[in-house]
């Protein structure tokens, strides 16, 4: 459907040449007497390449039919992870490239957004928050007394960050995936 | 509801500073012997520019700048005169742009646009020291030095350094725009403020051309750290000259939308008109300067989205 370049905004996709495109910077900007300049950096949704394009007040643009599905996240093969739309059971595969740091935060058997175009997966969107295993913690030092949040620890999924002093491999801790940040703990390790 | 809430408690000190600086502005031209005066924000018409679309009202228009009535007030004797009032212009609504804004324009009588600029510098100075800040601000992350006199370089210049083209001997006024937001202004030193000169002349809008260069106009932009801040003139004082750019304008707009109405008064009061410089200043973006603010809605306690 063709749209203003005057509708568009973060975020929008849109269809150039036939490649669908994530609008990742927008910014409009008119000189005083002069016509409107939209500086938009998008982003390739197929290849993960960006561009940078100008358009002008009056300008149409093809926007991207998207949908979004839900799915589950399964397992990775090779440089692949898979995915499957729980209500037709089919199966989807996005790359590593794709999922970028969201991988951080996929774990086996969580439900997950997909966001699709036609019939093909380009993106997937995460929960805010995730319930991760810790297996593994650093020592925690009595010395250093800065914050309470003060050790390092590995998540099953094989990110790293900080954690509050009392908690201990095995425990299950809370994430928010929006910040990357500890939220609470969830269950003890018994 | 709630986010709103705390969005308008968090951008209290940039109102507050707002404030402050409306009110140094109003002393700093009163100090000058300027009288401030208020036009119609609603009128019969508005100045036609093919760039600018006015917002409609039952008939008249919500005005785009308040030069025409300020104009009539000059041709009628009075002489050198501000007006801090609101704006409105259709579309416009970016990081730096918001529909309705807040302008300060004045207007001295035998003044012309360097004039203009010289109020701009003394008008900061004026602003810095009320503050109790240096003349050296910090705005996103770069230092502008704000000491006068600014730097001056001609449209012509910075075009030909930065775009390698010079648009006074070739008009294409698509490719201005274009070059100037994206290879031009770019260019500009981020340490202190620019002063574009002598746009072409079929750019000038109100300006009158160069006496000694009918090419070129009196029409200046100051810009700081990247924001268009004003836009000053020598004043367009020929009755014939103005009425023809109008009829230009009207006759290009008319191929995309409908015209405003021929500024009538303006015109016949234009008989009268003395020479004059005169410049018209976004608040707004004054304030954003001020107060480091990225983004024009932390300086607006309402924008288009939540009025």
């Amino acid at each position: 459907m063709a749209i203003e370049i005057g509708e568009v905004h973060k975020n929008s996709k849109l269809l150039i040449n036939g490649v669908p495109y994530n609008v990742e910077e927008y910014d409009f900007m008119k000189p005083g007497k002069g016509r409107a300049v939209y500086r938009l950096r998008l982003r390739n949704l197929l290849e993960d390449t960006s561009l940078d394009i100008t358009y002008h007040s009056g300008d149409k643009v093809e926007e991207a039919h998207v949908t979004s599905t839900q799915m589950q996240y399964l397992y990775r093969e090779g440089d692949h992870y898979v995915f499957m739309n729980t209500e037709t059971f089919d199966q989807y595969m996005l790359g590593e490239k794709k999922v970028g740091n969201k991988k951080n935060f996929l774990k086996e058997g969580i439900a997950v957004t997909g966001v699709m175009m036609e019939d093909r997966p380009i993106d997937i969107l995460l929960p805010n928050f995730v319930e991760l295993a810790v297996i593994e913690t650093a020592a925690s030092s009595k010395t250093d007394t800065r914050t309470a949040q003060n050790k390092t620890s590995v998540l099953e999924t094989g990110l790293t960050i900080g954690v509050p002093t009392f908690v201990n491999e095995g425990d299950i801790v809370k994430i928010d995936t929006r910040t990357g940040a500890y939220v609470e703990r969830i269950t003890q390790k018994k | 509801m709630d986010e709103e809430r705390l969005r308008l408690s968090r951008i209290k000190p940039n109102l507050e500073r707002r404030a402050h600086i409306m009110e140094l502005t109003r002393g700093f031209f009163r100090h000058c012997g300027f009288l401030e005066v208020e036009t119609p924000i609603r009128a019969a018409t508005v100045a036609p520019e093919l760039q600018i679309s006015p917002v409609e009202s039952e008939g008249c228009f919500l005005i785009t700048s308040p030069e025409l009535h300020m104009k009539q007030l000059l041709a009628a004797g009075y002489e050198n005169l501000f007006q801090i009032g609101h704006t409105f212009r259709k579309g416009e609504r970016g990081r730096w742009h918001n529909p309705e804004f807040t302008m300060l324009e004045w207007y001295r009588t035998g003044g012309d646009y360097l004039q203009m600029i010289r109020d701009t510098e003394d008008l900061l100075q004026e602003i810095t020291n009320g503050l109790g800040i240096g003349p050296v601000i910090s705005y996103q992350g770069c230092q502008i030095d704000l000491t006068p006199p600014w730097p001056r370089v001609t449209v012509r210049d910075a075009f030909r350094e930065a775009a390698g083209w010079d648009p006074v001997l070739k008009s294409n006024p698509v490719r201005f725009d274009d070059d100037l937001v994206c290879k031009v202004i770019p260019r500009f030193s981020p340490a202190r403020p620019t002063v574009l000169m002598d746009y072409p002349a079929a750019m000038a809008s109100l300006a009158r051309l160069k006496p000694d260069d009918p090419t070129q106009s009196e029409r200046a932009e100051i810009f700081i750290g990247g924001l268009e801040i004003a836009n000053a003139y020598s004043e367009l004082a020929d009755v014939k000259e103005q009425t023809e750019r109008f009829a230009r304008e009207i006759k290009q707009i008319a191929q995309e939308r409908r015209p405003p109405p021929t500024p009538r008064r303006f015109l016949e009061a234009m008989a009268h008109f003395p020479e004059s410089g005169g410049i018209a200043l976004g608040m707004d973006r004054l304030v954003m300067l001020f107060c480091d603010a990225s983004c024009i809605d932390e300086v607006m306690a309402f924008t288009v989205e939540t009025a």
